[in-house]
């Protein structure tokens, strides 16, 4: 038995904020939560900061700065567990699609002055920059998982996240498969579960952003997306979507680019 | 005063600094750092497919997801030619009440009125006041059960597309809502009542309002483009009224009219100026908590914010009672080429979009002003303005009166490109 509440630490890397308001979305939950951990620095919900180290950090976003890649480092410093939140953390996020680009070319596009800014050429997920001890997907994260999570780390034990893919929830909401009936481009077989299916539910294809489900054939996938696609290049675009930077995904996306080069 | 350094400002969103510069007791220069690494959207929605952008805008920001995918949904349809049923703008204008109460229940509890009860946070004021937050936690969570309801999911909704929405909500879920909506109609009118009451720092600002404004109701997807100072312009014309700059200090740019000067957007913009478009009783709760208009105090946009709190409930209960889905979800759309532009009122206030598309629909370019971007240079002027007055204050209250004004814009930094350090230093 703890006699001490864990402390944890919230951290914002680039990011929209979405995995933090996650947490205080929990309006069902927040109370009780503050009650069983100690939040000793997040600054979003909170100017109190208590100094480390923490039992436990969150980790939101990805790291594009080289400022960012010496906080990362900081944080592992002071921190036992590191939990990577969200799809920006794991993946390197929407932004990550200036790894597939020249990002001076999207600075130029959107400053007049891109000699102000310090940026790296890439957004890149915090396991490329420090060990993470766990990994929760999503675009956002699903607030539950989180509850999941640290509900688990409390008690000690392992956490229930599913492996599986988006299908299997398709399934348990009894959903008409839209890739399957409708012929709707979906990347439901190839993508994590997490987010409920809420893609398929709502009549229209999954695009991926929780992650790449474990075990899944892209190859045959793509073979059948490509003879649905409504717009030419759909395909490659689906895979180099929100998670587009992981490394199943970014293969599946070069493989069909590849392709075309070829023939 | 020799210098006050805050690290990082807390309850924003996003990560920003700030610097007071002084010289015989008076502020020299104010700088509001943006280090919120920039994320560059406009560059990676060249060549995606017209359909994909309302999913990568949303990503912009986490609050106000529904306002950045709509506002670009509405650029493209534009950019088309296409106007979608009134089925579907009602539906929009629900996603709206949804994303407004969700914003604006967290900022006024969570995020400002912490300052003015002197607590650190809202957990923190829970520990004296239980059942403000629990109420204030209610409140918001209905806002999200709406945009859960309407789109899946409260952050990052799926449901909206160019031409309309994927699917309809489902009728029976979307009534079931209602005896939630009614009690957070009659929390909102308390929360009004209680907002006029809170110790508000002292500070009249002659500013330039600029809001969206609808003949027909309180502007919140569409609009002409109004100003206090006369300033009226189309949608189409904005980039005519008002341009942005790129500051050295600062990752975000900043607006500024095309005279140079400065403006305020957000609920005292939207309130002062389109008070005469609410509905009956968010009008009535003004006048029974003695409300006068124009609020001309940064710090009172709290009050805004719950009168806007009222309209969303009660524009939430007559959408949701009139909800009644006609005809196909999304229109057909035919691709052309084009450029359109939207503006839509965030819950901090004007955003603009523009694109350019080509015939097969994708991205050829693409514009997007954010409403703090808009509102940093008047933070600063605010600063300067308050700055004579802090200067006297003891250093933990100077620092917190300044933050405190930071907060009251309910700046959304990561959407105007996130720390926000203050530091005063004496010259």
């Amino acid at each position: 038995m703890r006699n001490k509440k864990p402390s944890v630490a919230v951290y914002k890397f680039s990011s929209c904020d979405g995995c933090q308001l996650s947490i205080l979305n929990m309006e069902d939950e927040l109370l009780d939560l503050a009650e069983a951990i100690d939040i000793a620095y997040f600054l979003e919900a909170t100017r109190a900061q208590k100094p480390g180290p923490y039992d436990i950090a969150l980790v939101e976003g990805s790291v594009t700065t080289p400022h960012e890649i010496e906080r990362i480092k900081e944080v592992r410093a002071q921190a036992k567990t590191v939990i990577a939140l969200g799809t920006c953390a794991t993946a390197g996020g929407v932004q990550a699609l200036r790894n597939f680009a020249n990002v001076e070319d999207f600075a130029n596009v959107v400053y007049p002055h891109p000699e102000y800014l310090h940026y790296l050429e890439t957004s890149t997920p915090i396991s490329e920059h420090i060990p993470v001890d766990l990994e929760l997907w999503g675009c956002p994260v699903n607030k539950k998982q989180v509850l999941e999570i640290i509900v688990a780390l409390l008690n000690n034990r392992k956490p229930n996240i599913p492996p599986y893919s988006v299908c299997l929830e398709c399934k348990q909401r009894v959903t008409v498969c839209v890739l399957v009936d409708k012929g709707i481009p979906c990347l439901g077989p190839a993508t994590q579960a997490g987010c409920n299916a809420i893609c398929p539910v709502m009549g229209r294809g999954c695009y991926g952003c929780f992650g790449p489900a474990r075990e899944t054939n892209t190859s045959s996938l793509i073979t059948i997306l490509k003879k649905l696609e409504r717009q030419p290049g759909e395909t490659a675009r689906l895979f180099r979507g929100i998670s587009g930077y992981a490394p199943l995904f970014q293969e599946a996306a070069d493989s069909i680019l590849e392709d075309k080069v070829t023939k | 005063m020799k210098s006050i350094n805050v690290p990082a400002l807390a309850r924003v969103e996003g990560e920003g600094g700030l610097y007071i510069g002084l010289e015989n007791g008076k502020a020299v220069e104010i700088r509001l750092d943006i280090y919120e690494p920039p994320r560059f959207f406009e560059g990676f929605l060249k060549n995606r497919f017209l359909q994909e952008v309302p999913d990568i805008t949303a990503r912009i920001c986490g609050i106000c997801p529904v306002a950045y995918q709509m506002s670009s949904v509405y650029a493209l349809e534009n950019a088309l030619g296409v106007k979608v049923t009134p089925e579907v703008r009602a539906l929009r204008r629900l996603m709206y009440c949804g994303e407004y109460i969700e914003s604006h229940a967290l900022h006024i509890y969570m995020l400002q009125a912490p300052d003015l009860l002197g607590k650190e946070s809202a957990l923190e004021l829970a520990a004296v006041a239980p059942e403000v937050v629990k109420s204030a936690l209610r409140l918001k969570k209905i806002g999200n059960d709406l945009l859960k309801t309407i789109g899946g999911r409260s952050v990052h909704p799926v449901n909206a597309c160019v031409g309309g929405f994927y699917s309809w909500p489902d009728v029976a879920q979307m009534r079931a809502l209602l005896p939630d909506l009614e009690w957070g109609l009659g929390a909102a009118l308390d929360c009004v009542r209680w907002a006029v009451t809170l110790p508000y720092p002292d500070l009249e600002i002659d500013y330039d309002f600029v809001a969206l404004h609808h003949p027909d109701e309180y502007a919140v997807i569409e609009g002409d483009v109004w100003s206090s100072n006369g300033r009226k312009l189309s949608t189409a014309d904005y980039e005519q009224g008002y341009l942005e700059k790129h500051i050295k200090h600062s990752n975000a740019l900043h607006g500024y009219t095309v005279d140079g000067n400065t403006y305020l957007v957000g609920p005292l913009a939207r309130l002062n100026l389109n008070h005469e478009q609410l509905l009956p009783l968010a009008r009535k709760s003004m006048e029974e908590a003695n409300i006068k208009l124009p609020l001309k105090n940064p710090y009172k946009s709290l009050i805004a914010r719950a009168v806007e709190l009222v309209q969303a409930y009660e524009e939430a209960i007559l959408l949701v009672n009139d909800y009644n889905p006609k005809g196909p979800s999304c229109i057909e759309l035919k691709l052309k080429a084009g450029e359109g532009t939207s503006a839509t009122e965030a819950p901090r206030g004007l955003l603009y979009h523009r694109y350019r598309i080509d015939e097969n629909g994708l991205v050829q370019s693409a514009k997007i002003t954010p409403p703090t971007a808009q509102n940093l240079p008047r933070i600063e002027a605010d600063l300067f303005e308050l700055a004579p007055k802090i200067i006297t204050m003891p250093e933990a209250e100077a620092t917190l009166t300044a933050e405190h004004l930071v907060r009251a814009y309910d700046p959304c930094i990561s959407c105007a490109t996130h720390f926000l350090k203050l530091k005063v230093d004496e010259r």
